[in-house]
């Protein structure tokens, strides 16, 4: 780290640039997550507002806490919540492996464009990312609607004679979270491809590799870091995510994030809810260190 | 032969992968100018879809106020994120700085329902103390600058860390403060990195729909809010309309982006070319 940068600083400037962002993190990130977990462990009761009970209380000259542990225990007996966690990993862990089927040929390919062309190719990944997320779900209501534009189409070419139920389905789901985050795992891919030595791959041709083998042999296991990113990166926020389930997935699409939010507003349940995103938070915690510590290695290893 | 063969395969591969990308938003758009209200059948050209957008006086409302809250965030979140980005890139070890580094980068990958909902318990609780609204304009605008300031440092700091030191320490040799090395030096190098991270803190807070629902009050609906109440309930081609919009002003914007990029890299090329004749 540079030794002279802050020397000449007034000592009470160091601590400005340090405190500002410091304490907007505290106050703003850190101590909400905090309340949560009090929250957690108290008890809903309507007739106050807030509408739960705090967990310290003075009563009869005394400091009582109570701690209340049977939002959790809801968590894991009631086999709601518990279909609610399996089915949002399920649909989160499909919808990654399909994004990583569709996303990996496509930054293979511009990986292996010429770098002014694949520099284009890129934004264009990336431009309908910049346009709103509730507009490109929403697109797709339009089109697998039972008498939307798919259905259409199928039933003039004469596959179908019925309509498909697509929409309201949680193959409707499966289909919005792979489109949304399709970009988040073609960027980290794409990445970790430009960066392979094209010569390893020529060396192996010329020993007499096939293509196909060459590939399962190089670019694979070197792109290893690239699909662990671009995994975490969609696997991550698609376990929690609200507006695609409910946009698209119909009262069966079952997901946590989706629970989490009517605990909150229908049932005004705000424990429960606070549990239920302190669980959420556990659950994803793995995930999300695997990430950092992948993107760290490659920071690292970009630095050697 | 396998020429042919791997241009057949990248051509499939762009085209499909480019077909799914955009297929959906092009079909949105050509289905903004559709007379009929059933957005999926055709039934002649027509802009009443625009002309009932642009007397829906809540809808404009709550786009302008969309984009003056996007517009306060991504202010915020530069100021903000260039302090932190200083902080992780220029600074000395110091106690709590491993804190510092996760507290700023957590919200990168963190579920949108467990911010919303750990903002407004955070403003329920601190607004009991203080007597203050919990949901309102300015929760909103604290709950984005708290999100979108991660983007931004990552941004902001990727660009810090690979700009050469060797001039920051130049000009402190030669006597200048930090203050001014800052200003003088750093700022206009990075600027280029400001701006990418403010646009994006502004698109960000811009789609936000989940985290200002939780925050968001009575008086304070926002562009997204007001998009996803009224497409829960099905089709409705005035948001077509209002999603025309907002890709015609993103594909400008890309554009425009792309054009001053190309613009600058010309003239840096341009300028090394003229230094290096007046070397010789």
């Amino acid at each position: 780290m540079n030794t002279k940068f802050f020397k000449k600083l007034l000592p009470g400037s160091r601590w400005a640039v340090i405190g500002v962002p410091y304490l907007w993190m505290l106050v703003f990130f850190a101590i909400p997550f905090l309340i949560v977990l009090r929250i957690s462990f108290s008890m809903r009761d309507q007739g106050r507002s807030p509408p739960y009970t705090p967990i310290l209380q003075y009563i009869e000259n005394a400091l009582t806490m109570k701690l209340n542990l049977s939002n959790y225990l809801t968590l894991i007996t009631d086999p709601l919540y518990l279909q609610a966690y399996g089915s949002s990993l399920w649909i989160a862990g499909v919808s990654t492996l399909l994004a990583l089927l569709i996303g990996y040929p496509i930054a293979y390919v511009i990986s292996k464009m010429p770098p002014s062309s694949r520099n284009i190719a890129m934004m264009l990944v990336i431009l309908p990312s910049w346009t709103s997320f509730l507009i490109r779900v929403y697109a797709w209501v339009g089109i697998l609607k039972n008498n939307g534009l798919l259905n259409n189409l199928l039933m003039k070419i004469g596959v179908i004679d019925e309509p498909l139920k697509i929409l309201y389905t949680p193959t409707a789901a499966y289909i919005g979270i792979v489109y949304c985050y399709l970009p988040f795992m073609i960027l980290p891919l794409y990445t970790n491809l430009i960066k392979h030595d094209n010569r390893l791959l020529e060396a192996a041709y010329d020993l007499g590799a096939k293509p196909w083998k060459a590939f399962l042999k190089i670019t694979l296991p070197l792109s290893k870091a690239g699909i662990i990113a671009g995994c975490m990166l969609v696997m991550i926020p698609a376990v929690g995510e609200y507006v695609i389930p409910e946009m698209l997935g119909g009262p069966d699409t079952l997901m946590i994030g989706r629970q989490l939010v009517n605990d909150f507003t229908q049932a005004t349940d705000w424990p429960r809810a606070s549990a239920v995103a302190i669980t959420m938070l556990l659950l994803l915690l793995v995930p999300i260190l695997i990430f950092n510590r992948v993107q760290q290695n490659e920071i690292e290893g970009r630095l050697t | 032969m396998d020429s042919l063969r791997k241009h057949w395969f990248t051509w499939s591969v762009l085209g499909l992968g480019f077909t799914f990308l955009y297929l959906p938003i092009l079909i949105l758009m050509v289905y903004s100018f559709n007379e009929s209200k059933l957005a999926t059948v055709w039934s002649g050209f027509s802009f009443k879809w625009y002309v009932k957008l642009f007397n829906d006086q809540a809808m404009i409302d709550a786009a302008w106020l969309s984009i003056k809250i996007a517009f306060w965030t991504a202010t915020g979140a530069v100021i903000l994120g260039t302090m932190a980005s200083l902080v992780m890139t220029r600074m000395h070890r110091f106690h709590g700085k491993t804190l510092f580094g996760a507290l700023i980068t957590a919200p990168l990958v963190m579920p949108d329902v467990i911010l919303g909902l750990s903002m407004l318990l955070m403003f329920v609780s601190l607004g009991n103390m203080a007597g203050l609204e919990a949901k309102g304009v300015y929760s909103i605008w604290i709950a984005h600058v708290t999100f979108t300031l991660a983007f931004v440092t990552v941004v902001i700091s990727s660009r810090m860390a690979e700009l050469d030191k060797s001039l920051e320490e130049a000009a402190m040799d030669l006597g200048a403060n930090r203050v001014k090395v800052f200003f003088q030096i750093t700022l206009p190098i990075i600027t280029p990195a400001l701006v990418s991270g403010w646009l994006l803190a502004f698109t960000l807070s811009l789609d936000d729909v989940v985290i200002a629902s939780f925050v968001s009050g009575p008086g304070s609906t926002t562009l997204p809010i007001k998009v996803f109440s009224s497409v829960r309930r099905g089709l409705n081609p005035e948001i077509n309309a209002v999603a025309t919009i907002m890709v015609m002003v993103v594909a400008l914007g890309a554009v425009a982006a792309w054009w001053w990029m190309r613009h600058e890299e010309r003239r840096k090329q341009r300028d090394m070319q003229l230094a290096l004749q007046d070397n010789g």
